[in-house]
C-alpha cells in the first residue's frame, strides 16, 4: 500500500497560519493502515493545532471528516454542502488524495498534511518498508521474488556493487542490500547460474520517466474515456 | 412461430443480459464449448437501462482475452434484438452455428480428456 | 585476444606480456587547469596509463571526459571513468562517442558511489543502465558498430574496455562469479578496489585462476600507499568497500608520526612485488590520490621503471 508520513507540526501550522475555519480530512484507506491519516490521527492533529493557536492566544475552528477513500471522485463528492464552509482544508490522504479534492472542489484550498513516499508494507508493527518503485514491468521471479529495482539503491540489474558490506547497502546501515538477500537465495537453492550473464537493459517507458500514467479496464468505461 | 433454429444451440435464460458475467462466457469455453453468444435487447431499449450495454462490453473483454491465448474471438459474440423478433432470433442461431462451423471444434475441446 | 582492439598504450603494453603499472589523478575542484597539469608532469613517463575519476564519491570535480582530454595534450594516456550514477544512456554513449573522438582508448566502465555519500546529497541519480551493461553496451558499440537500439555508428569508438572489482566487498563468494560475468560482458581488463587485505586477495585470485578468468581478462591488482594511520582509520570508516586489517593500522600507528608514510609506502612496496609473481595478475594499478607527486618515487622503488615502450 501507499505509505506516508505526517508533515511535521510547523509546516503544517506555517500552512493554515491566518486560517480560522478549517476541515481536516483523513482517509481510511492506505493511511489509516499506516497510522498516518485514519481517524485517531486527524483527531491528534486537529487537537495539536488546537494547542498550538491556544498557545498563541488566538483560536481555531477545526471539523474533521474521514473519507472512505479520497482517491474516488464517488467518496469526496460527499463533502460537498460543507466543503465551502472553510477557510481551508487539510487533507492526510495520500497525494492523491487533496488532488482528487483540488479537482472537484477548485475554490477551496487543500493543503496536503501528509508526505507521500513509497509503495510498502509493515515488516512489524509500526514500521513499514519500501518494496516496490511501480516500475511497471515487474520482474521480481527473475530475481529470486525480490526487486532489486525498488530495493537496491542503484536500481542495478546485475548487483550487487562494489559497496555491499556485510550485507548491509553502503547508502546507510539501515537498509539491508537487497543483491546480498538475492544472490544467498540463489547460492542457497543451488540456482547460481541463474545469476550469470548480463541482464538486459530496463524499458523505462512504462516507469514514471515515461511520463504519468493511465491504467485502463476497458470492460468497465461506461461511453468514452 | 414455429421456425426452426439448430439444436446445437443450448439457452441459457437471464433476465437481463446484464446479468452475464466475464466468468460465464469463459467457463463456457474451458469447459468445451465450441462457441458462446449473448443475445441482448436493442441498444437503447434495456429493461434494465445499460444492462446490455454492459454485456457488450463483457464480451468485448471476452474476447480479447481469447485473442491473447490464441484462440479465435469469433467464437464468443454480441448480438442485440427485440423479444418481439422471433425470426431474427432463429437467424441469429443459425448464423452463429454456422460460423462456429466453420472455425471448427474449440481448440480447447482436443486437451479436454473427455 | 589476437589482434588489437583500440590501440592503446595500456593495451599494447598488456598484449605484449609487460607487468602493468597505471596510475590514477583526481581531478580539480574547479577549472583549474594548471593544477591538473602539475599532477601529470608525476605521472608522465611512470605509468603505462593514467586513470581519470569520474566525480569519484560523489564529489563535484571537473569532468573525467575533460580531464582526459587534457592528459591526452599533455602526451599522457588517460583511463577514462565512467559512472552510471550521473547519466543515461543518450549521454552515455554520446560520451563514449566524444571521448573517442578526443583520442581517448581506454574506458573503465563503474555504478558509481551513490550521490549521498558526496556533497551534494540531495541530487537525483540516474542508473538508467548498470556497469554490467555499459560493458556489454561499449562491446556492442566497439564490436558491431552499432548504438544500443540497434542503429548503425557510423565510425565506431574502439575501446579497451575496463571495469572494476572488488574482492572485498560481499558476499564474498559471490564475487568471482560477478567478475566472471563483466568479463563475459566485454570486459578486457580489469582494475581491482584497493587492496590491504592481502590474505584475503589472495585466496580469491586462487579463484579467479581456477576459473580460468586470468587468461581471457587482464587483471590489475590495485594499491594504494597509506600516508598515514589516519588516513587508514578514515578510509576503514568512510569509504565504500574497503577492507583495511587491524594489522597494517597498527604497523602504521606503531612508528612515529614522522614516519608512518615511509611505513605506508614500505607496505606497498611489499604488495608490488609479491604481485609481480603473483598468478593471474598482470600488473598493478597505483592509486596515490592527492599523492601524485609519490609516484615517481614509488615508481622507482618498486622497480617497475622504466615503463616499457611499445
Amino acid at each position: 500500500m501507499i505509505v506516508a508520513d505526517r508533515k511535521s507540526l510547523q509546516e503544517i501550522l506555517a500552512m493554515v497560519e491566518d486560517d480560522k475555519e478549517i476541515l481536516i480530512a483523513g482517509c481510511k484507506g492506505c493511511v489509516t493502515v499506516c497510522n498516518a491519516g485514519g481517524l485517531k490521527e486527524v483527531e491528534i492533529l486537529a487537537s495539536s493545532i488546537k494547542i498550538a493557536r491556544k498557545k498563541q492566544g488566538k483560536d481555531i475552528d477545526i471539523e474533521i471528516e474521514v473519507l472512505e477513500r479520497q482517491c474516488d471522485n464517488e467518496y469526496i463528492a460527499g463533502i460537498s454542502e460543507k466543503v465551502g464552509n472553510y477557510d481551508a482544508v487539510i487533507s492526510l490522504a495520500c497525494g492523491v488524495g487533496p488532488q482528487f479534492l483540488s479537482e472537484m472542489y477548485p475554490d477551496q484550498t487543500f493543503y496536503p498534511g501528509v508526505n507521500t513516499t513509497f509503495l510498502g508494507g509493515a515488516t512489524q508493527h509500526g514500521v513499514w518498508e519500501e518494496r516496490c518503485a511501480g516500475c511497471g514491468t515487474c520482474a521480481i521471479h527473475d530475481f529470486g521474488g525480490l526487486c532489486p529495482i525498488a530495493r537496491c539503491a542503484k536500481s542495478l540489474m546485475n548487483g550487487p556493487c562494489g559497496g555491499s558490506s556485510q550485507g548491509i547497502c553502503e547508502v546507510n546501515k539501515e537498509i539491508v542490500c537487497i543483491w546480498d538477500l538475492i544472490v544467498r537465495k540463489k547460492m542457497e537453492a543451488g540456482k547460481l547460474a541463474d545469476l550469470m550473464g548480463v541482464k538486459g537493459v530496463k524499458n523505462w517507458k512504462s516507469a514514471r520517466h515515461g511520463g504519468p500514467r493511465k491504467s485502463i479496464r476497458e470492460e468497465l468505461v461506461q461511453g468514452n474515456i | 412461430m414455429r421456425l426452426s433454429y439448430p439444436a446445437d444451440v443450448k439457452i441459457i435464460q437471464v433476465p437481463c443480459t446484464g446479468r452475464v458475467d466475464i466468468l460465464h462466457l469463459l467457463n463456457a469455453i474451458e469447459d468445451g464449448a465450441d462457441g458462446v453468444y449473448v443475445a441482448g435487447c436493442l441498444e437503447g431499449e434495456c429493461h434494465y437501462i445499460e444492462g446490455n450495454l454492459k454485456a457488450r462490453r463483457k464480451v468485448e473483454y471476452v474476447k480479447r482475452t481469447l485473442t491473447e491465448l490464441g484462440i479465435e474471438p469469433e467464437r464468443v459474440q454480441m448480438y442485440n434484438l427485440s423479444s418481439a423478433q422471433g425470426a431474427r432470433f432463429a437467424e441469429i442461431a443459425n448464423e452463429m452455428v454456422s460460423q462456429i462451423r466453420e472455425l471448427g471444434p474449440s481448440p480447447v475441446k482436443k486437451n479436454n480428456a473427455a | 585476444m589476437s589482434k588489437l582492439k583500440s590501440g592503446s598504450n595500456l593495451e599494447k603494453v598488456l598484449k605484449a606480456g609487460h607487468f602493468a603499472f597505471t596510475g590514477e589523478c583526481g581531478p580539480p575542484k574547479g577549472a583549474n587547469v594548471a593544477h591538473l597539469k602539475e599532477k601529470f608532469k608525476y605521472l608522465k613517463g611512470n605509468v603505462d596509463a593514467v586513470n581519470i575519476t569520474d566525480n569519484q564519491t560523489a564529489v563535484v570535480r571537473m569532468s573525467s571526459m575533460a580531464g582526459s582530454a587534457l592528459m591526452i595534450q599533455e602526451g599522457l594516456e588517460p583511463n577514462f571513468q565512467m559512472v552510471c550514477r550521473d547519466r543515461n544512456r543518450l549521454a552515455i554513449m554520446s560520451d563514449i562517442l566524444g571521448a573517442y573522438a578526443l583520442g581517448i582508448r581506454n574506458i573503465l566502465c563503474l555504478s558509481g558511489d551513490h550521490q549521498t555519500f558526496g556533497n551534494h546529497p540531495e541530487a537525483k541519480n540516474v542508473h538508467d543502465i548498470d556497469s554490467m551493461q555499459l560493458i556489454a553496451l561499449v562491446k556492442k558499440m566497439r564490436d558491431q558498430g552499432k548504438f544500443m537500439n540497434g542503429e548503425d555508428i557510423d565510425v565506431p569508438p574502439k575501446m579497451f574496455i575496463g571495469a572494476a572489482c572488488n574482492p572485498f566487498a560481499d558476499p564474498y563468494e559471490y564475487r568471482v562469479y560477478r567478475l566472471a560475468n563483466k568479463i563475459t560482458a566485454g570486459a578486457d581488463f580489469i582494475q581491482t578496489q584497493c587492496i590491504f587485505n592481502m590474505d584475503k586477495f589472495r585466496d580469491f585470485m586462487k579463484k579467479v585462476v581456477d576459473m580460468g578468468l586470468h587468461e581471457k581478462c587482464y587483471i590489475l591488482a590495485g594499491v594504494t600507499p597509506m600516508k598515514n594511520a589516519g588516513m587508514a582509520n578514515f578510509m576503514s570508516k568512510y569509504v565504500p568497500g574497503m577492507d583495511i586489517p587491524d594489522s597494517l593500522v597498527k604497523r602504521l600507528k606503531g612508528v612515529d608520526k614522522r614516519d608512518q608514510s615511509e611505513e605506508g609506502i614500505r607496505f606497498a612496496l611489499e604488495q608490488v612485488e609479491e604481485f609481480k609473481g603473483m598468478e593471474g595478475v598482470a600488473g598493478v594499478h597505483m592509486m596515490a590520490i592527492e599523492w601524485e607527486h609519490m609516484v615517481p618515487e614509488i615508481a622507482e622503488r618498486a622497480g617497475v621503471l622504466p615503463r616499457p615502450v611499445v
